[in-house]
């Protein structure tokens, strides 16, 4: 690897620790995340028009509590109602 | 008096607890406060070693909750300071040998005569644990700047939390200057984030720590040790001063020099 363009270790120890720390906090596995997301996304549909592509679902840290943060992009129903 | 009881834990072992536990008693003895500490690691003792007090053992906080001797013929006077105190852990293997409820009469009953009780917790989250902690005022947690270090330290905080054991205050110890200035090694900024907690030290590498705890004199008795002076700060903050934070940044030399002139960090 080279020295120069490396990413230096501190910046790995700390990128690694705020995720296994945010689902050891939450007793939650990557998983389980996922699982999660997919049953959210569900519940959702049956509601609204969403692109479950353009879905983003993370859990975040804010000092010492954990939020579950959902970005969830709304399909434009214009279209239909022109039609 | 009533003493304030102070228990120093850490979640993984190695990590300096011990060392934090003998530094600090010194440094309150030696501002002239009263201190007792206990060893909670029952059958895993180590506290008598690094303070040099292995040959006084003669009765231990195991003896004294099972009424074969009084609290005051457990606590051994240290060698330098009259006012400094420790309750040995036994060599039992008995992991129930203390219990919670022990430990909070034992501080109960040093209170009143003493100004500090510094608790030496186990490694781990167990039976040791929770009796270190049952009687705390407060806790610090020590940890060092390595991944394994800051996620057990997280574990012990979030049930510190659980617990409402108030709010604990870190030692980052052994931390490595060069380490942290060349981006190899989480910086005290970077664990201190992480952890969400307050911080009451940091404490540099430094080998005379190591000469110190061999000798059975801990490092704070010297007064050109940098770790020495760290864990001598934060017994003053502990007794409620404002001390600043060191400036572990610091170079000496030819290279420092040449590194300030530079820019170079």
């Amino acid at each position: 690897m080279n020295w120069f363009t490396r990413k230096r270790s501190a910046e790995s120890a700390k990128e690694r620790l705020q995720l296994v720390l945010v689902h050891d906090r939450t007793d939650l596995t990557p998983g389980q995340l996922e699982a999660l997301k997919d049953e959210l996304l569900k519940a959702i549909s049956r509601y609204i028009d969403i692109d479950p592509e353009a879905v983003q679902i993370g859990l975040e840290r804010d000092g010492r509590s954990q939020r579950l943060v959902a970005d969830i992009p709304l399909r434009s129903v214009s279209r239909n109602r022109a039609g | 008096m009533t003493a304030q009881v102070i228990t120093v834990t850490s979640g993984k072992g190695g990590v300096g607890k011990t060392t934090a536990v003998a530094n600090l008693a010194t440094a309150l003895a030696a501002d002239g406060r009263k201190v007792v500490c206990i060893d909670g690691d029952i059958g895993l003792r180590n506290l008598d070693v690094v303070m040099g007090l292995e040959n006084r053992i003669v009765y231990d906080i195991v003896d004294v909750i099972e009424g074969r001797c009084k609290l005051k013929q457990a606590m051994i006077r240290d060698k330098h300071y009259p006012d400094m105190y420790l309750i040995p852990a036994a060599q039992t293997r008995d992991k129930n040998a203390v219990s919670p409820s022990d430990m909070i009469r034992i501080c109960n009953d040093l209170r009143p005569d003493t100004d500090f009780v510094i608790i030496d917790s186990p490694a781990g989250i167990e039976r040791g644990f929770r009796n270190s902690i049952a009687a705390a005022d407060r806790v610090l947690v020590v940890t060092n700047p390595e991944v394994s270090a800051v996620r057990d330290a997280d574990r012990v905080v979030g049930i510190l939390e659980a617990e409402e054991k108030g709010n604990p205050a870190l030692i980052l110890n052994r931390l490595n200057p060069v380490l942290v200035r060349n981006n190899d090694m989480l910086s005290a900024e970077d664990v201190l984030d992480l952890l969400g907690i307050q911080l009451i030290g940091i404490v540099p590498e430094d080998e005379s720590v190591i000469i110190g705890s061999n000798r059975g004199a801990p490092v704070v008795t010297d007064p050109k040790s940098r770790a020495g002076q760290a864990f001598r700060n934060i017994a003053k903050r502990i007794q409620g001063q404002n001390v600043p934070f060191m400036d572990l940044d610091q170079q000496s030399g030819l290279w420092g020099a040449i590194q300030k002139l530079t820019g170079r960090k």
